[in-house]
């Protein structure tokens, strides 16, 4: 995948939803088949992991090594199909200012904050106590099982030809966003990632904002 | 008298070995301490393959988590498969191969006949195509274990490489004949794999080959282990594991 970056013609003042995140918390909504999702970076250089479902079956859920094999690239950007555990096209980047997204990296926990940094650091905010919450209020039968490698919006993760796998400050600005098209209902979860102890959220975790239009 | 692979290995220390086919599928479980030596026995093998915790199967083997925490995007000797627990399933204990992809996935049905064709069991017998997602789906199942717990797999003896405009690229004749992996398990652990090829494999014919399996008793890491102080990621790691299993 190119970088090659891609603006949306959609204005904000005709969004049917927006709501902003605040780092630190998650965000759980039905995306139906036609909508348009927007991410929008508001500050600049924060990661938002996330993961995305079938609606008429979560056990039909976004696959990060099936999307990027089909795609050859292991970034995401303007173009990418997110493609389904089952193959199918579940949305598709049709806009993005930011030019690259991860989806090797994952999502923190309190279990890998002890391994990557400290075993001091299990008592940190993760992305997986806000996954498991917002399960947990929507309330329909998923759990930990379901958490699968997510994508990590606006976060950089090179990968180099020789294997090394880094984590490096983020490419994304203040005003940045991603925008796709939802190709079936589904539902997305997002965890606004609290990180402090590496350079994903440029050590200082910022709210994002969540857009969605109506099929046009 | 079964059929002997690993003969390099001490007798007294072997538990079992066994021959799996190009194709098929297997699953069972390895007890801490134990090792499973995994042998290409052709040369260009592929094992899809994943790990659970055999006392609490959500606890599971974690592509990020192993990746990020040895800076790594592939499997050699040295490195470890992390749990989404924060501990050590397995260590890699020697290899002769020199990297293991960790980012390829799976094929499935679909890929499978439009690279090779279709091929039936009625028609073909024990012969028929099989894919690696719903051979390792049907080696979940055994377990109560299905689709959702089907997360991003290793895939032994194959080697995917990224280059600097992140495409993927896979290399053919990573592995030899004789190749071998030894997976020394840290805590027990539930192993499902499949012997379908890569789903990046270019090969235009299905042609799986065959591995076989030695599980010996190795004894856990020890303190001077270079898996364990690889880095102090992993010496954290091992901690976690030894609060649970020490």
């Amino acid at each position: 995948m190119s970088s090659g970056l891609v603006e949306s013609a959609l204005d904000s003042a005709s969004a049917a939803f927006r709501h902003v995140v605040p780092a630190g918390e998650p965000f759980m909504k039905e995306i139906s088949k036609g909508q348009v999702l927007r991410i929008l970076d508001l500050e600049g250089n924060q990661a938002v992991d996330t993961l995305f479902y079938s609606a008429a079956d979560p056990e039909e859920r976004y696959d990060a090594n099936t999307t990027i094999r089909e795609q050859g690239n292991i970034y995401l950007t303007a173009g990418t199909v997110l493609l389904s555990n089952a193959g199918n096209p579940m949305l598709t980047i049709v806009a993005d200012t930011c030019g690259r997204h991860d989806t090797l990296g994952g999502a923190c926990s309190a279990e890998s904050n002890t391994v990557r940094y400290a075993l001091e650091k299990r008592h940190m905010h993760s992305c997986r106590d806000s996954f498991l919450l917002a399960l947990a209020e929507w309330d329909n039968g998923m759990s930990k099982r379901d958490l699968s490698s997510n994508i990590n919006f606006f976060m950089n993760v090179p990968v180099t030809p020789e294997g090394k796998l880094t984590f490096e400050d983020g490419i994304s600005e203040a005003g940045r966003y991603v925008e796709m098209r939802a190709e079936m209902d589904v539902l997305v979860l997002i965890s606004n990632c609290p990180q402090l102890n590496n350079p994903c959220n440029a050590y200082n975790p910022t709210p994002v904002e969540v857009l969605v239009w109506d099929p046009q | 008298m079964p059929q002997s692979f690993a003969t390099e290995l001490d007798r007294q220390l072997v538990l079992w070995e066994e021959e799996v086919p190009g194709g098929a599928h297997w699953s069972g479980v390895l007890r801490r301490g134990v090792t499973l030596r995994v042998t290409d026995l052709q040369g260009g093998a592929n094992v899809s393959m994943l790990f659970y915790n055999h006392e609490d199967r959500l606890e599971r083997y974690n592509m990020a988590d192993t990746l990020k925490g040895q800076h790594t995007a592939f499997l050699c000797a040295g490195k470890v498969c992390y749990s989404d627990m924060g501990r050590v399933l397995c260590s890699v204990a020697q290899d002769s191969c020199g990297w293991h992809d960790t980012i390829g996935g799976v094929s499935n049905a679909r890929m499978v006949k439009r690279k090779y064709g279709e091929a039936r069991y009625q028609e073909h017998r024990n012969d028929y195509h099989r894919n690696g997602y719903d051979s390792l789906v049907n080696e979940l199942g055994k377990y109560g274990l299905g689709r959702r717990d089907l997360v991003a797999n290793l895939n032994l003896f194959s080697k995917v490489t990224v280059d600097d405009s992140g495409a993927l690229q896979f290399h053919t004749g990573n592995s030899g004949a004789g190749d071998c992996i030894d997976l020394r398990f840290e805590m027990p652990a539930l192993v499902v794999l499949s012997t379908c090829q890569h789903p990046l494999d270019p090969e235009p014919r299905y042609n799986p080959r065959a591995i076989s399996l030695a599980a010996w008793r190795s004894g856990a890491a020890g303190a001077d282990d270079p898996c364990r102080n690889a880095c102090p990621e992993n010496q954290r790691a091992f901690i976690n594991t030894e609060r649970l299993y020490g």
